[in-house]
């Protein structure tokens, strides 16, 4: 009874999970209902992505030539109005002569934000660096001293001051907030309801109507004969307003620290504002990080508002540019994606940097 | 050793909290008291100075200035606050049916992101990008620019069907002839929802009695349906519809929505419902894996498992902030002054231009808004505290 060997037959190797083709076939033909959504979009995509490039690119007119252009209207668009026109719709209506002004200004100022957002940037001499360009932004655009022509804030335009009112309206209205959270969750019942009242009044109304009131209320609320800057009227509405709905996402994180911590940090004999700076505020900011860049991101959009009450900001600055031409009005169009593509990069690469820091503050929870 | 509190304090001091919070308060409140009355003094004295009126008295004066489309009648002779209350409308219009689309499509792009098929997934993603990342009001002059300068003059619409036109001058389309019939009908239809109501109420209560299962979602359908469709019948079976007709300079009969009203709603509808995608993708994805484990291992299908487990769980986390994008898409439809749609601020700064009573015709805007913001607020708190944990 000798026990012959046999060998067995080989088994199939099993079957692949990783890799493109099995990938494909997961994820684009998994089942039928998977097959007939891939395949009806990949038929709309055929159908229709060809004209969009041609109309786009194949066919578009990159000259600033308004008669070729208008040739083209139909069959392809009219770059031309932004190679023509974009230093209108980037500068709105500075000086022409003086525009290398602005631009310096706001690579400066864009430098300081990139830098800020840094990480080994984040030291002390940060504090100096924002010292030292925030007055050289305002020297730059407003001039009038070192020799450079003064410039009146009503002929500020275009990306500079939708960057400036964005950057300013996060700055000042980011510490107002943060007050107004800790007075929200005060136990001094005065306190506390100013702030409930001040944040539900204001996160009621929309903005528009705080920038109406910027615009046609503020002269009235000051003394006879004096009326501030229609730029600084616009930037204090902008800024309560959104000091409003950064509160509520500041107290979100004040809610969420444990009592414990504050009565530890009591018992360990420390006062109030110490206790909030040192123990309650790094935690809750920290935790809040998301909806904070949330609240920026919304402030950068909404900047674009105030071309409402006649601030030629990006948006205002395109109408500026093309109503009046109208050679060029049949292509504003053209411009709008232009613009779009402008705001689309700034939020869009916001909101990155704040995937990017959400990690960054979850490292240090996840052991 | 049953009563030893430590000695009641009587004698405050100075430096006792409670005394630094009372003065810390009455400093607050005075500086706030006098900066009201500053602004106030400074208001008044600037009016006398520049002579402007004051008071709501101008509300009974006509109005002067035509608007453009409008709920119910209105004409340039009536008084202001008729003109108001046309705003106010137009606001209304906007805000319930922007709300209603943009929940729909938010939705399924949410639900999208879950998709098996990865196009879906990316498209859906791609999407939610794309809108919010760009300024609601960019969107709307785009909408605007698109409905009025590349749709065709009115003499070369899109037809479809000859029964909606679709043109610069905007969208018209079919509606029935209101009469008898569609009024018993929409009587109908209420009556059933009513019924189909107390039938859900009763299947539950059958269901937790004898675990018998019936099947809700037919009947009440059917219920609906089928008492607007008696009512239909009992007033004489009416099928007369008003379609509209390419006139000379103008479409005839139908019902229509202006270039403008579809350009705020468009923007409005596309910028929220990437928000609500988002709202919906973190309420689904709140919900742990576990439960719809769970729910396969007890043999529900995957849509019974979203409809049953899912879904009601994703709803408590979903319902706060679906609330503030209402609220937001509600206060953006203010943006309709800059394409010139007739809404409540775009009224009230033609007021502001025509009277210069700037006080009274923003604080009608704020008072508006608040009101709606407020009221919907108590409402969507209401349905949540509904939907929130029932814990024992």
């Amino acid at each position: 009874m000798s026990a012959v060997f046999k060998s067995i037959a080989p088994r199939p190797a099993p079957v692949r999970t990783e890799g493109f083709v099995p990938w494909v076939r997961a994820n684009l033909f998994g089942d039928w209902k998977s097959i007939a959504t891939t395949l009806i979009i990949l038929g709309l995509a055929f159908a229709y992505v060809p004209g969009i490039v041609s109309w786009g690119a194949v066919n578009a007119v990159f000259k600033p030539d308004a008669d070729v252009c208008q040739a083209a209207r139909g069959t392809g668009a009219c770059w031309g109005v932004v190679t023509e026109k974009y230093r209108l719709i980037i500068f709105g209506r500075y000086p022409y002569e003086a525009q290398w002004r602005p631009e310096v200004a706001t690579i400066l100022l864009l430098a300081l934000l990139i830098a800020s957002c840094i990480r080994a940037f984040w030291r002390p001499s940060l504090v100096l660096l924002w010292a030292l360009v925030i007055p050289a932004f305002f020297v730059l655009m407003g001039g009038g001293m070192l020799g450079l022509e003064a410039v009146s804030t009503d002929q500020w335009g275009g990306l500079p001051l939708t960057i400036m009112l964005a950057t300013f309206g996060i700055v000042l209205a980011f510490p107002l907030s943060v007050v107004v959270a800790l007075g929200r969750r005060s136990e001094l019942p005065a306190i506390r309801s100013l702030c409930v009242v001040y944040v539900e009044l204001i996160r009621g109304v929309p903005l528009i109507s705080v920038l109406f009131m910027a615009s046609f209320m503020f002269p009235l609320f000051m003394p006879v004969g004096k009326s501030p800057d229609v730029l600084i009227r616009v930037l204090v509405g902008i800024t309560l307003f959104a000091a409003a709905y950064l509160a509520e996402t500041v107290r979100g994180g004040l809610q969420a620290i444990p009592k414990g911590q504050i009565e530890a940090a009591q018992s360990l004999g420390l006062s109030y504002w110490q206790t909030q700076r040192k123990i309650v505020l790094p935690q809750a900011l920290a935790m809040v990080v998301p909806g904070i860049m949330n609240n920026f991101i919304a402030i950068f959009k909404d900047t674009s508002l105030v071309t409402i009450v006649s601030l030629y900001e990006l948006t205002g600055a395109l109408s500026l540019a093309l109503n009046s031409d109208a050679d060029w009005r049949p292509f504003k169009i053209e411009g709008y994606l232009f613009i779009t593509l402008i705001y689309f990069t700034f939020c869009f690469s916001m909101s990155r940097y704040s995937l990017w820091i959400e990690k960054r503050v979850s490292v240090s929870k996840t052991r | 050793m049953s009563d030893r509190r430590p000695p009641k304090r009587r004698d405050w001091s100075w430096r006792s909290a409670a005394f630094r919070g009372l003065v810390y308060q009455i400093v607050a409140v005075a500086l706030i008291g006098f900066g009201i009355w500053y602004l106030a003094h400074n208001t008044l004295a600037n009016m006398a100075a520049r002579g402007i009126q004051s008071g709501f008295g101008f509300l009974f004066q006509p109005a002067g200035f035509d608007i453009g489309e409008s709920v119910f009648p209105y004409d340039a002779l009536d008084p202001y606050w008729n003109a108001f209350l046309v705003g106010i409308a137009n606001t209304l219009r906007v805000a319930i049916v922007g709300v209603v689309l943009a929940t729909l499509l938010g939705t399924v792009i949410g639900i999208g992101r879950f998709s098996h098929n990865a196009i879906v997934r990316g498209l859906c993603y791609g999407y939610v990008e794309l809108f919010r990342n760009i300024p609601v009001l960019l969107q709307l002059l785009m909408w605007y620019l698109l409905a009025t300068d590349w749709l065709p003059p009115i003499f070369d619409a899109i037809s479809v069907g000859g029964l909606f036109f679709l043109s610069k001058s905007g969208f018209s389309f079919p509606v029935p002839v209101w009469g008898l019939g569609q009024g018993l009908a929409a009587i109908g239809a209420v009556a059933g929802i009513v019924l189909a109501v107390i039938y859900k109420r009763w299947a539950v209560r059958q269901f937790e009695l004898t675990g018998q299962v019936r099947r809700t979602f037919p009947v009440q359908l059917l219920l609906v349906i089928g008492l607007a469709f008696v009512g239909w019948l009992v007033g004489g079976a009416p099928n007369t519809w008003s379609v509209p007709t390419r006139g000379g300079f103008a479409m005839e009969g139908g019902g229509a929505a202006s270039p403008e009203f579809i350009s705020v709603l468009l923007g409005l509808v596309f910028y929220t419902s990437a928000f609500i995608a988002e709202v919906v993708r973190a309420g689904i994805a709140s919900v742990s894996q576990g439960q719809v484990e769970a729910a396969s291992s007890l043999g529900l299908a995957r849509s019974q498992s979203m409809r049953l487990v899912v879904l009601p769980q994703a709803l408590r986390v979903i319902i706060p902030p679906l609330t503030s994008q209402y609220l937001n898409l509600t206060k953006n439809s203010s943006l309709a002054v800059a394409i010139g749609y007739p809404d409540v601020v775009s009224i009230a700064n033609t007021s502001l231009n025509q009277t210069g009573r700037a006080v009274e015709c923003i604080a009608i805007i704020m008072a508006v808004y608040l009101t709606t913001s407020l009221s919907t607020s108590a409402f969507m708190n209401w349905y949540n505290t509904r939907a929130a944990i029932k814990e024992r």
